[in-house]
Order: structure tokens, then C-alpha cells, then sequence
């Protein structure tokens, strides 16, 4: 089988010994890559993964996010309300209103989902982790907690250069394009009614004129 | 009562190299491994760059249960550490560091015999450790120990053999007197052998093979707990600077430095010793463990002649001035 090998370069024996201690000689002249953490905060990317925000004002408890929960990490009490017909007449309406929201993190496996699904923002990545607990029952964010956390979410990134236009801002606008159009238009039909008018009265001083003399 | 005051001031001193040095090298192997792996290394204790790791960790060691295991013999057992241990210190009192007679502790004829022969004795500490443990892992590892150490004394003895006969004496100093500057290319082979043979003689990697803390976890030291476990550290690090202190008296002509700056021979014998204290610990980020087989081929079939080719070449030159 040796003949089939490729034809290797005759080496000079101990020349990989030697490559190895230049290897580690050659490491040691460089910077390091520690992070010395709890000194300097690591510089984190955009979109990092640290715990769950809950925008409370947002939510209509849907239960979307705690279905679609993996781990079933989630919990949701609510209870419903009765809102008075606003007009005389009207009809009552129900309400949910969120009574205990809170996530397990010692479950949590950190996979976005219930912030995917939800379908009214409510839910957002912070990236702050540093909330590591003696006791695992700690780890059970009720609401205030996850409310805390909401102040700590970064204003989301800039889009991309040339991206597509969100899609709620190119709703709005061509709104305003339409409403802006429309309104020149306007605008342009009573000034044109406006000269026609002026026109027209002098016209009518012109005539009175030459009835005078 | 000069003399009484003399020697206990040698002591003293002796005694202050033996404990401060050995610290000196194992943070220097702290800093020096971490950043050839790209990393810091310890930086809290003591403040600047962490200086204090290794007193932090003896006073961790200090605070440890001392632990017996029913079944080991419990004399044996607890000697064990104190018989690695002393025979470094014994050999320093020997290692002349400059060229006059206040820079040895004590100027021994048979330097040579006196050096290899006391530190033989470390060999026993792990042996007894082994043994005295009463466990299946320290005792593979102290039988391994037992057979790297028989394999590698040889070569070390021979290489040793050669500068002897170079000098044409056995006493330290005397060799040292005798050095030239030629010895260096000319014991060259000599001094690489005694260098590794003294490695696997420490149980440093890449020869740390009865020690493997992956494969019989810590072999002969498994069951120390506390500061016993720590003496064995101590151990080998004071290893590392006789090792590192006789490879220089022996070969690379200790207080000799290339300027004839007499007065700061001392000097050179440290730089020279930290030098090669620097080696060992290069040698040990660089290179992985040797099997046992791959260990005992090293030194029957490649270490063990070297040092006989070593010692014929120093024989021819020998008669050729002659």
C-alpha cells in the first residue's frame, strides 16, 4: 500500500518536535483572547439571547406563547371582565386581563418561540444574563420581574442598506401618499375654480367699462 | 561558634532557596503555559497579575482534611511525602551557584556521586506512596514510576559520567573549574540526555506517564489529600530547579558567563537555571504524554546509547589532548 502513497518530501527527523515548541513559543508572543468578564462586560451581538422581556400592556393573553412552549415554561392566569356597552343600547363586551405571567427559566431553553408567536409584542429578548440564583426556585420570573426586564430591551437594529421596507411603514406611506395626492388635487381644482371666477368678474368690470363710455 | 553561626546561616539560606524558588517556577509555569495557550492565567491573588496564586493555594492546601485510608499503612503512608521531598533539599545544599565558597552550602568532593545518589532516594517517596495506599490506581502507578525511574537513572548517570570524565574530577566546583568554553558543543549530546532523562526522572510531561491524572488518576498520589498532596507538588518543582540547577553546573558551565564579569557568576548560574526551568515547562505546553511503551523505547533504545556515544567521544577527545 506504501507505493500508492504520494511521494512524501524526505524530512529531517525531529522537525515536527520542533514545530510544535514554535507553535507554542509563537502563541505566547501574542495577545490573548480572555475576556476577563466580570472586570470588563463582554460586548454582546445584536439579538443576544439573555432572558425574556414581558411587555404586559401588549398582552391580551392569547395563550399563544405558552402553548407553542416546548418546555412548558410558561404560566398564564387570567381572568375575563365586563366592559359597559360604551353607547345606550350597545353591547357588553369581555375582556382578559392577565393576572400572574411568569417563566421558569431553570426549564426555559432559550428557543425564541413564545417571542415568535407573539402576535401583539409582547414578548422580547433582553440580553442581560446575569441573573444566576442560589435557589433553583429563583429562577421563576413572575411578572414584575419580567416587566423589569422590558427596560433593558435595545432599541431593535437598523435595517440592512437597500432591505425592504418594514411592512406596517409602507402601509402608512402610501396612506399618506394617497391622502397627499388627493388633497393637492383638490387644491389644484379650487384654484383653478378661484381664477375661472376672477376671470370672470373681470370680464364683467371690462363690460361695465365700455358700457360707461 | 563562627562556625556553628556559619552553618546555620547556610542552612537558613539553603532552606529560604529550597521554598521560594520552586514557588518562583511553578507561577512562572502558571503564566508562561496560560499564555502559550492564549490565555491569562491567574490574575486576582496578591493583586499585580495574580503573583500570589500559589501562596493562596497553600494556604487552601493547609486548610484540607488530612485523610488516612483505613487499609493503608498508615507510617508508610504519611512519610511517604517528606521522603519525596527532602532529598531536593539535600541536593541544593551541594549545587555551587557561584565560584566562591561562600556562594555552596557545603563543598562536597564526590559532588557528583553525592547529587545523583541523594536524589535517587526521591524515587522511594512515590514508591512508598504507591504502596502504602492500598489502592489498585497508586499502586500501577508507583510500579509505573518504578520502572520509568529505573530506565531513565541509567542515562542520567552516564551522561553525568562523561562531564566527570571530562573534568577529570568528580566534585561540582572542580568541574566548573575545569570548564571550558569548547565543553559546550562537545558535551552537547551529554547535556540533552541528562536534561530529558532528568524530566522523566520528575515526572514532568511529556514523562508524566505514572502520573496520568486522565488514565490511573494521579497514580501514586490518588489518595493524598491536603498538604501531604502538596508536598508532592512541592516535590516536583523543587525538582525542576535542581534538575534545572545541575544541568547547568554540569554542562553549561554554571557561573561561567560570556563576559569574565567576576563576583556576578551567581547570576549567571540563576539566569541559566531559569532559562532551562523555562524549557521544561515549554516542553510540557508543547508536547502530549508518552505511552509506557513509547517511554521505555525512548530510554533503552535511543537515550541509553546516546549517553554510551557520549562517553566514547569523551573518551577520544580525552586521550587526543592528552
Amino acid at each position: 500500500m506504501a507505493a500508492s502513497l504520494p511521494p512524501s518530501r524526505p524530512r529531517i527527523p525531529g522537525s515536527g518536535l520542533a514545530k510544535g515548541l514554535a507553535v507554542t513559543l509563537r502563541t505566547m508572543t501574542r495577545k490573548t483572547v480572555t475576556a476577563q468578564y466580570p472586570d470588563v462586560q463582554p460586548e454582546l451581538p445584536p439579538r443576544s439571547r439573555g432572558v425574556i422581556a414581558l411587555f404586559e400592556e401588549n398582552c391580551t393573553v392569547c395563550m399563544l406563547c405558552a402553548r407553542e412552549c416546548p418546555d412548558w415554561c410558561i404560566y398564564i392566569d387570567s381572568h375575563k371582565e365586563t366592559v359597559p356597552a360604551t353607547t345606550p343600547g350597545g353591547r357588553e363586551r369581555s375582556r382578559n386581563v392577565l393576572d400572574r405571567f411568569a417563566i421558569d427559566f431553570s426549564l426555559c431553553m432559550y428557543c425564541g418561540i413564545c417571542i415568535e408567536v407573539c402576535p401583539f409584542d409582547a414578548l422580547f429578548w433582553s440580553p442581560e444574563f446575569e441573573y444566576a440564583e442560589t435557589d433553583i426556585l429563583e429562577l421563576t420570573h413572575e411578572r414584575d420581574k419580567l416587566r423589569e426586564w422590558m427596560w433593558t430591551v435595545p432599541e431593535p437594529p437598523a435595517l440592512d442598506p437597500g432591505a425592504e421596507e418594514p411592512k406596517e411603514i409602507a402601509a402608512a406611506r402610501k396612506t399618506a401618499e394617497k391622502l397627499e395626492a388627493q388633497r393637492a388635487k383638490e387644491a389644484q381644482e379650487a384654484q383653478q375654480a378661484e381664477e375661472a371666477q376672477q376671470a370672470q368678474e373681470t370680464q364683467q368690470v371690462q363690460r361695465e367699462e365700455e358700457g360707461e363710455e | 561558634m563562627n562556625d556553628a553561626l556559619d552553618v546555620a546561616l547556610r542552612l537558613v539560606i539553603v532552606f529560604a532557596v529550597f521554598m521560594v524558588l520552586p514557588l518562583v517556577v511553578g507561577q512562572t509555569e502558571h503564566k508562561v503555559m496560560a499564555h502559550m495557550q492564549g490565555r491569562l492565567g491567574p490574575m486576582y491573588a496578591g493583586g499585580f497579575h495574580g503573583w500570589a496564586q500559589l501562596v493562596a493555594d497553600g494556604v487552601k492546601f493547609a486548610q484540607k482534611e488530612d485523610i488516612v485510608p483505613a487499609e493503608a499503612d498508615r507510617r508508610i503512608f504519611q512519610l511517604a511525602p517528606a521522603v519525596a521531598l527532602l532529598p531536593y533539599l539535600l541536593v541544593l545544599v551541594a549545587i555551587p551557584i557561584g565560584p566562591s565558597e561562600g556562594a555552596v552550602g557545603q563543598i562536597v568532593d564526590a559532588g557528583i556521586f553525592f547529587v545523583l545518589a541523594v536524589m535517587g532516594v526521591g524515587v522511594l517517596g512515590s514508591l512508598m506512596a504507591g504502596w502504602a495506599s492500598a489502592n489498585k490506581f497508586s499502586l500501577l502507578g508507583g510500579l509505573r514510576t518504578a520502572a520509568q525511574l529505573l530506565a531513565y537513572e541509567l542515562p542520567m548517570l552516564l551522561a553525568a559520567a562523561s562531564v566527570a570524565m571530562a573534568a577529570g574530577t568528580v566534585s561540582l566546583p572542580g568541574i566548573l573549574n575545569a570548564f571550558e568554553w569548547w565543553w559546550l558543543p562537545w558535551q552537547i549530546v551529554g547535556a540533552l540526555v541528562f536534561f530529558v532523562a532528568g524530566l522523566a526522572e520528575l515526572q514532568r510531561p511529556p514523562f508524566d506517564m505514572p502520573v496520568a491524572d486522565s488514565e490511573i488518576i494521579f497514580g501514586a498520589y490518588t489518595e493524598y489529600t491536603g498538604l501531604r498532596f502538596a508536598l508532592f507538588l512541592l516535590a516536583e518543582y523543587a525538582g525542576i530547579v535542581v534538575l534545572c540547577g545541575l544541568t547547568t553546573v554540569l554542562f553549561l558551565g554554571g557561573w561561567h558567563g560570556p563576559f569574565g564579569a567576576d563576583g556576578l557568576g551567581w547570576v549567571w548560574t540563576l539566569l541559566k537555571a531559569a532559562v532551562l526551568a523555562f524549557v521544561v515547562i515549554w516542553l510540557r505546553v508543547s508536547y502530549p504524554r508518552l505511552r509506557e511503551d513509547q517511554l521505555q523505547k525512548l530510554a533503552w533504545t535511543t537515550l541509553i546509547p546516546l549517553a554510551l556515544a557520549q562517553i566514547a567521544l569523551t573518551g577520544i577527545v580525552k586521550v587526543a589532548i592528552n
